[in-house]
Formats: C-alpha cells, sequence, structure tokens
C-alpha cells in the first residue's frame, strides 16, 4: 500500500515537569505525517518542531524500536500501545490513524509506576518483584550438559509463550485495579514450566506474589483487559497457573 | 618491544587456556569480598559478568541507561547462539566452530581467543539451561538446531526468533539474585560518562543520574565496560536508539587503545528507508534468505516503473527478472555471507535497478518457495517475521515479494583488549560487542551472544582475578581523591559547554548529517579519495554542532535531549577514526571493502602481505592525529586463503 500523508493531527499529550509536579494536557498540531511513519517517528517530529521552537520537548520512553526490550510505554486513546494489536507503541504506524484526527497521549497510570517526567514512568517495581524469587538458583559453571534432562516439547513451547513477556506494564495500566498479576504470572509459568525451574516454584510465586502486593499493585478482578491489550498475546491461563502453585506453597505451609 | 602485549599464552592452541587458567592467579573468598568491580552495561556481556563476579563474592555496581538492565539491546537478538555441542553428529568440534570464525573473519583476529571462544561455547548452552531458558527443542525433549549463515554445520540454538531476549532474561535473572542478595548494586537510568584513572589503574567512573541530572562518582578496584557496540555513528542502524559508542570512547581518550574501527557489519536484509522521518532500520532475520530469492528487474524501464509504482513486481516475468546473486555466485545462490550480499543489492541500486520510491531496494521473493512448499511451511517457518513486516510495510509477503536493503548492523571493531580481556589501561576491562577480539573483519551468525557470555560467564571471572589479587591491599577506593574531582569538573564543563551552546538545531539534524556522511563514504565501499573527503566533512559538520546545537530542557532533570548530544559528540570523533583506519587499511576484507583493492569481476581482495594486522589507535590529544600501532596477527594453525563463493 502505498504511503500517504496526514496532513494536520492534533496531538493532546500529558506534560509534567517531574515526579513532584502536577501535569496537564498540552495541545500540539502536527503537519504532513507519512502513513508510512511510525508513531515514535511522528513523535520525533513533534519534538524536533518543538525544539525550533523553543519549548521542552515531550520525553517518552523508547530504545529498541522493534516491540523486543519493552521500553516504550504509551497510552493512545486510552488503550496501552494504541488501536493496533499485538504491537508495541513502537511498532504502531501512522496509518491507524485518520487525517485531522486529535490523538490522546498518556503515561501508564498505575500507583506502582510514579511519573518521572511527561510520558516517562518508574517501572523498577518490575525489577523488584523478580527479585523477589523471578529466577533459578544457580551459580555460573557446575551445571549438568544441556541435555542431561529432556524437557518435552511442549512444555518447552509453553514456557517461551510465557517468557516472551517484554516487561513493558501495558497489563498493569491496562487493569482498572492496576495489577500485575499477568506480569508475574508469566514468569512463575515460564519457570514452573521447566524441570530446571520447577525446584523453587512454590516459593517462588509466594515471594513474588507478596512482592507484588508490598509495592502498591492491586488485586486481579478477572477483567481480562490485561489480556487484551499485551502485546505479546500472553494469555490469562498464566495467571490460573499462578493461582494455582500460590495455592499449593500456602497449603504446604 | 611493541607497546602492546597480547599476552597470548605459549604452547599449542587447544592446551593454551588451560594452561592459562592454571599459571594465572586466584584471589580468596576473604579478599574478594573486600574488592569492588564497577561493571557498565547489562547486555548478554556485562550482565552474565556481573551476576558470575557477584557469585565469586565481588562486591559490584552494575550500570544501564534504560530503565531496567532487562532492556539492554541484546534483547532483539533473533536468529540465535552458536556452540560447539556437536549433538546432531554432523562433525562439528571446537576446532571446526574455531576455524569457521577465523575465516569468517577474513583472518583479521586472533588464533588464541577465538579457539578459546569456540572451546568455552558448550558450557553456554549449559549454563543458559539451568537458568530456564526454553531453548527450542526435538520431539525427544533434546535440544533443536539450526544451521545459519553458510557454515556446514548445524550448531545453533535457538529460542524461537527471540534467542537475544530469552539469553538476556536469563542473565538478568542471575543479576537479580545478585542484586536481591545485595552482592550487586545496580544503578539503572545512569550513564557513565567518564572513567577514572589514579596512578595509571582504572579506579572508577563519572555517571551521570538521568533522571535527577546529578553528576556521581564511583570507585572500584577495577573497571569493565560492555557498553555494546558504535553502528548509531551512521545514524540509521539496526541499533536501539540509545546504542553508543561513548563509554568505549572515553575509555580512548584515557589511553585504551581502540582497535580495527573500520570494521562494521553490513546485514543485508533489513527493511529499507521510506522517506526521511525514518528514526531506525528494523532487521528481517537472516534466515529468510533460506527460502527466499533475491531479485531486481532485468530492464531498466521495468525498474523505472516500479520506482514511480506503475507496475506491479508481480507482473513481471520470470525471464524478465534478475536473480543476481544466483547468477553472480552460482554455488551459494542466495546463501553468500552478508558482505558479499550486501555489496551485491547495492551494485545493482547504483546501476539503477532500484525497486522502490527511492531506487534503494530489491525484493526477497517467496514466491517460488511457496509454489515448492506450500504457504502453511513457509508460515511455520517465517510466520512471525511476515507479520512484523506487514506490520511495519502494509504489504503482505506471501502475496508480494518482500523489499529490503542492507543496513549498518554490528561493529566488529572496538576497544583494543589483551588476552585478558584487559585494555591497555591497567583494571579496565572491555567484553561483549564494545571490545574488538573475536570477530575480525567480518562477524559469523549467531556468534556475537556466544562471545559475550562467553566474556562474562567464563573468560572475565578467571581473567580478571589475575589483577586483582594483586589488589587485595589496595583499600577501598576514595571518591574524594583529587582524579575524581578533576572528572567530575572535566564531565561537568562539557554538559555545561553543551547546554550553553544553545543555537538553532536539534542534534537530530546534526546526528543525521553525519549518518549521511559516513554512509556514502566510509559505508558498504570505500576509496581514499572519498575517505579524506569524509574526514574533512566530519570536521566541518563537527564544529557547526558545537556552535549551533539547541539542547533544550533543564540540566537537573531527565533530558533525553541533553544525552544525546553527548553521545552524538562523541560519534563526530568516532566516525572520523574510523574513516582514519578505512583509509589506512588498504585492502578489502570482511565488511570493509576498498575499491582499490578487488579483482577485475570487482570482488574483494585481500592482501595479507601488508595487512594482516590488528590496527591498534592510541589518542594523542584533543584535535591531534591519533598514533596508529599495530599488532601483528600470527597465524599458525589455519592456512590464510581467499574467500570464495562463486
Ligand atoms: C537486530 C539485531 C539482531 C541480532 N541478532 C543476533 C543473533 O541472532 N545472533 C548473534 O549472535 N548476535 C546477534 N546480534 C548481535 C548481538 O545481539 C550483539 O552484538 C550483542 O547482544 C551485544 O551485547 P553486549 O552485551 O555487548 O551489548 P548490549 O546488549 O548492546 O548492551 C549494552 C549495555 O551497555 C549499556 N550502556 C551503553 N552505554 C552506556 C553508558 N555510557 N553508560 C551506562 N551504560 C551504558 C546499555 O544500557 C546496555 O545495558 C544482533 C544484533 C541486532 C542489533
Ligand atoms: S504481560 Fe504483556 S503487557 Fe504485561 S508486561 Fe508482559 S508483555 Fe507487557
Ligand atoms: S522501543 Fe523497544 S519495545 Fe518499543
Amino acid at each position: 500500500m502505498a504511503d500517504k500523508i496526514l496532513k494536520e493531527l492534533k496531538i493532546k499529550v500529558w506534560r509534567q515537569k517531574n515526579a513532584k509536579s502536577k501535569g496537564k494536557f498540552e495541545t500540539y498540531i502536527i503537519n504532513d505525517i507519512s502513513t508510512g511513519s511510525s508513531f515514535l517517528e511522528m513523535m520525533d517530529i513533534l519534538n524536533n518542531d518543538l525544539i525550533e521552537k523553543g519549548i521542552d520537548p515531550i520525553a517518552f520512553d523508547h530504545d529498541c524500536r522493534e516491540g523486543i526490550c519493552g521500553t516504550c510505554s504509551l497510552y493512545i486513546n486510552g488503550r496501552p500501545h494504541g488501536p493496533d494489536t499485538e504491537v508495541t507503541t513502537c511498532q504502531l504506524h501512522m496509518r491507524k490513524f485518520k487525517d485531522g484526527e486529535t490523538i490522546i497521549i498518556e503515561p501508564w497510570r498505575a500507583r506502582a509506576f510514579p511519573v518521572i517526567k511527561d510520558l516517562v514512568v518508574d517501572r523498577t517495581a518490575f525489577d523488584k518483584i523478580l527479585q523477589a524469587g523471578g529466577f533459578v538458583s544457580v551459580n555460573t559453571g557446575g551445571v549438568p550438559d544441556a541435555n542431561a534432562i529432556p524437557v518435552s516439547r511442549d512444555d518447552a513451547e509453553e514456557a517461551m509463550d510465557a517468557a516472551a513477556c517484554i516487561g513493558c506494564g501495558a497489563c498493569v495500566a491496562a487493569c482498572k485495579n492496576s495489577s500485575a498479576m499477568l506480569f508475574v504470572s508469566a514468569k512463575v509459568s515460564h519457570l514452573a514450566n521447566l524441570p530446571q525451574g520447577k525446584v523453587e516454584a512454590k516459593s517462588r510465586a509466594l515471594n513474588m506474589v507478596s512482592k507484588m502486593d508490598e509495592l502498591g499493585f492491586g488485586g486481579c478482578t478477572n477483567t481480562r483487559a490485561c489480556e487484551v491489550e499485551c502485546p505479546k498475546s500472553i494469555s490469562i491461563m498464566n495467571i490460573a497457573r499462578l493461582n494455582r502453585e500460590y495455592l499449593k506453597s500456602r497449603l504446604s505451609r | 618491544m611493541s607497546i602492546l602485549d597480547s599476552k597470548i599464552p605459549e604452547g599449542p592452541l587447544a592446551e593454551k587456556w588451560n594452561k592459562h587458567k592454571a599459571a594465572i592467579k586466584v584471589v580468596s573468598p576473604a579478599n574478594k569480598r573486600k574488592l569492588e568491580i564497577i561493571v557498565v552495561g547489562t547486555g548478554l556481556g556485562g550482565a552474565s559478568a556481573a551476576a558470575s563476579l557477584a557469585e565469586l563474592g565481588y562486591k559490584v555496581k552494575a550500570f544501564c541507561y534504560q530503565d531496567s538492565p532487562r532492556r539492554a539491546h541484546s534483547i532483539a537478538a533473533q536468529g540465535g547462539i552458536n556452540a560447539a555441542k556437536n549433538y546432531q553428529n554432523d562433525n562439528d568440534s571446537v576446532f571446526r566452530l574455531f576455524y569457521d570464525t577465523i575465516k569468517g573473519g577474513d583472518y583479521r583476529a586472533r588464533e588464541a581467543n577465538v579457539y578459546r571462544l569456540a572451546e568455552v561455547s558448550p558450557n553456554i548452552i549449559d549454563q543458559c539451561v539451568a537458568q530456564g531458558v526454553p531453548f527450542g527443542r526435538e520431539y525427544g525433549g533434546l535440544l533443536d538446531n539450526r544451521s545459519f549463515g553458510g557454515v556446514l554445520v548445524s550448531r545453533t540454538f535457538y529460542a524461537r526468533g527471540q534467542t537475544g531476549q530469552q539469553l538476556l532474561i536469563g542473565a538478568y535473572q542471575a543479576l537479580n539474585r545478585q542484586i536481591a542478595k545485595g552482592n550487586v548494586e545496580m544503578y539503572s537510568r545512569h550513564e557513565m560518562l567518564d572513567v577514572v584513572k589514579i596512578d595509571g589503574k582504572a579506579r572508577g567512573i563519572i555517571a551521570r543520574d538521568l533522571v535527577t541530572g546529578e553528576i556521581k562518582r564511583y570507585g572500584a578496584h577495577a573497571v569493565v565496560v560492555a557498553t555494546g557496540g558504535y553502528g548509531n555513528v551512521f545514524f540509521l542502524s539496526t541499533n536501539a536508539m540509545g546504542s553508543n559508542g561513548s563509554a568505549a570512547w572515553q575509555c580512548y581518550k584515557k589511553g585504551a587503545f581502540m582497535s580495527n574501527p573500520c570494521f562494521v557489519q553490513i546485514h543485508p536484509t533489513c527493511i529499507p528507508v521510506h522517506g526521511d522521518q525514518q528514526s531506525k532500520l528494523t532487521l528481517m532475520s537472516e534466515s529468510l534468505r533460506n527460502d527466499g530469492r533475491v531479485w531486481v528487474p532485468k530492464k531498466k524501464e521495468d525498474a523505472v516503473k516500479l520506482q514511480k509504482g506503475e507496475l506491479h513486481p508481480n507482473d513481471i516475468a520470470d525471464e524478465d527478472r534478475d536473480f543476481y546473486l544466483e547468477r553472480r555466485y552460482p554455488s551459494y545462490g542466495n546463501l553468500v555471507p552478508r558482505d558479499v550480499a550486501s555489496r551485491a543489492a547495492k551494485e545493482r541500486c547504483d546501476a539503477g535497478f532500484g525497486v522502490n520510491s527511492e531506487g534503494k531496494a530489491v525484493f526477497l521473493d517467496f514466491k517460488y518457495a511457496i509454489e515448492r512448499l506450500g504457504k502453511s511451511v513457509i508460515e511455520a517457518r517465517y510466520g512471525n517475521l511476515f507479520q512484523m513486516y506487514e506490520k511495519i510495510t502494509d504489504v503482505d509477503p506471501y502475496k508480494a515479494p518482500m523489499m529490503i536493503y542492507p543496513a549498518i548492523h554490528y561493529s566488529m571493531g572496538g576497544t583494543w583488549v589483551d588476552y585478558n580481556l584487559m585494555t591497555s589501561v591497567p583494571g579496565l576491562y572491555s567484553i561483549g560487542e564494545a571490545n574488538f577480539s573475536d570477530h575480525g573483519a567480518n562477524r559469523l551468525g549467531a556468534s556475537a551472544l556466544m562471545q559475550g557470555l562467553a566474556d562474562g560467564y567464563f573468560i572475565l571471572p578467571y581473567t580478571i582475578g589475575d589483577y586483582l589479587a594483586d589488589e587485595i591491599m589496595t583499600p577501598k577506593v576514595d571518591v574524594s581523591a583529587p582524579e575524581f574531582a578533576e572528572a567530575e569538573k572535566e564531565v561537568t564543563a562539557r554538559i555545561e559547554k553543551l547546554y550553553n551552546i544553545k543555537g538553532t538545531k536539534s542534534v537530530d539534524y546534526f546526528h543525521k548529517k553525519l549518518g549521511h556522511v559516513m554512509w556514502d563514504y566510509v559505508g558498504m565501499s570505500r576509496n581514499a579519495e572519498g575517505l579524506k573527503k569524509a574526514i574533512e566533512m566530519i570536521k566541518e559538520i563537527r564544529e557547526e554542532f558545537w556552535k549551533d546545537v539547541r539542547i533544550p530542557g533543564e540540566l537537573d532533570n531527565l533530558n533525553p535531549e541533553l544525552e544525546k548530544a553527548g553521545r552524538v559528540a562523541d560519534f563526530f570523533d568516532i566516525g572520523e577514526l574510523m574513516a582514519r583506519d578505512a583509509l589506512d587499511r588498504n585492502e578489502s576484507c570482511g565488511g570493509h571493502f576498498r575499491e582499490e583493492s578487488a579483482t577485475e569481476e570487482g570482488e574483494a581482495k585481500r592482501n595479507d602481505e601488508k595487512f594482516t594486522y590488528v590496527s591498534c589507535w592510541e589518542y594523542k590529544g584533543e584535535g591531534a592525529e591519533p598514533a596508529l600501532h599495530k599488532e601483528d596477527l600470527v597465524f599458525e594453525n589455519v592456512k590464510l586463503t581467499q574467500r570464495s563463493y562463486k
């Protein structure tokens, strides 16, 4: 499909100087955007305009721009990662928008993800949850040969499905309770599906869930909003699995 | 005696690493607790090193510029990781992997380092499996392999099209475990801006807290730099937006030699540039060339119509298609190595046969494979890549050919290191893509992941002990030392200088300009005249930058423009050094093609008599010409031959 030009767009974007200040929406007009451009390229162009006008450009998080690092995190027209399905913000393209449209851009909104500046939020809470148990306790060296323990193909594939989580936080942003259950369950399932991870499965689930609660994420009420918005199609079946692992560990206490 | 001592151990190739390990010093557990190590970067190299060093008992501080260590650009690697496991019983071996890597690198890497890389490669796979990396498996439950990039055996391990992601998550998990134990202090959103030397030894770094803008000092007994490659000097590349060469450049300015900077890899299968709004290039996995056929029209008028959008590629008859790789390289066809495929695409496009509106693209067509194997087979093999392609370009590759074009992908060149991975500054180490060590003039597919993890898990944790064993009496490094104050002052002065230019143009404006010069003159095809011109042009752009760049925002706040400005300022210098290095190396080898050194048919011609060396550039001060030292490469175990894919 040949690219078209969007002659004018209204960008209504959240501006907030830093964590302490109060934010507000500002509206900017931007012209002549190719439908072949990515959403973040549109943001680059807008920022270049702002710089030329002497306005502080809009801060947003991004790095790989190919949908894998999980850094980009924009809440666009009421949806994390915007209107396309199964893509991150950086893979969203302008052909999903119409000429003359108003696009509303906000940061992830969740108590556990405080805003740092404009659209940039602090997601270190995710790191902390993983530090509470999202690993296999082996040191470098002294491990068995890689083929010593066969793993069924189905288990490996299921582990991989869950391991595909990029830690972007869209699930939290999509959830009215700001629950991190999809993210936590993805890690728990990834490791519990593999013999190497099974050994610590119980304590892992317990430790990660209590860390999640401690950090101010909400509880899960099965709205499935997370699954719908997850760019990597992480299934809420993982949450069921997490609940099982969690229950097992509570019972064995 | 040369000032370069590579410390390659004596003895037969296969025994060097074991002998070396037996000979180097070891630090006692009690002393390890007193020794601090800074690791800058948390990609495969940095995360694996930081975790392994902390497990050994060292006190580690790790840094990355992203908001989490998990986001390092290693995450983006798709295809896989090599290891000499010989699980397929296809006669793979440590020697074969070593040989393939040396030959693939066009004989411009050290034998001893490459052999060691091959030797530790099987341990990497064991380690990753133990960590829970979900590699692809066979129905019997054992690990599966694929073949990659023109080698004759199947030795590549993979996790779907997300191998880098899964390996990095493994290393990140190990790192997290050590952070939880208090053995690693993690500094995310921190950028290293200088390395600090005391009495000639690396003793710490200066870093900027990217959220508060605070400039801070960090001391340690040794510093490890694992900050990745400098491909973004070209503006457009497959690297992440923040990937940079600045940390390596600061090491260079503090006396660490920079080696083979002109060796960069250009990947043939990337999605082409569209217009001038583009910010980065997306790689389409090399594996696509297994089933896709590369072509452009035979007739120029067809090409012109394609460029104007007046003709659909499917309407061009088979006999009017020029399958130029199959034509030029009948024995390897579409599977020629990366550098050869890239140059051939450029040649056709330069001759006017490019197929997109810019005339800078060739077709990669799956029509024939779909006819032969059926759509479902192709879907199973490449479904996710096809989906990604369609999301980006809005073209369905099942129905119309993909368009591809070469793009900058990897830097083989980097900081010079000895066999211990130590730079020419004592106590300063460089690992992963940041160093120059293992890939010569061209890197084989699936070997960068292997090198990063080899360095971090299995080499550095041993070799750093040899240095630190002599440091056990050194007390905790005092960051109030005058050397730290001096470095901090310089860093602050530079930031203020940039910020106070208050010119009229954005950082990107200059970065793009630099990128064009690099791509045109220091890109896929180079000649002396062009390189000299590039050096002059870079100087001009740099001058303009330092007069006219505008950095809005505040110094004491998150300020992405300020971060970019610092990195781009260094890219000018790196670009210039690359051009100098390319000028010095008047031969064609691997990714480096000098038009003056080609066969009559236009193929690359190496010159072993004159250029069997590693170039090692020494910084001589601002504006002064750098000095070139040469580390001669000695080949005792392989015979040098010209590569041929005809
Ligand atoms: C798209 C793509 C696909 C690839 N596919 C493959 C493949 O299939 N197989 C393969 O073997 N290789 C592949 N490669 C190459 C391979 O991924 C990289 O070479 C390798 O992962 C680099 O790892 P690294 O640890 O050296 O650096 P990176 O992973 O790039 O990490 C750099 C780290 O340094 C930090 N950093 C940088 N500068 C600073 C600073 N100044 N201060 C603080 N921190 C800093 C960053 O935050 C980051 O943590 C691919 C590369 C790309 C781009
Ligand atoms: S589960 Fe999905 S939405 Fe949540 S962090 Fe992972 S990838 Fe992002
Ligand atoms: S920038 Fe990496 S996923 Fe979007």
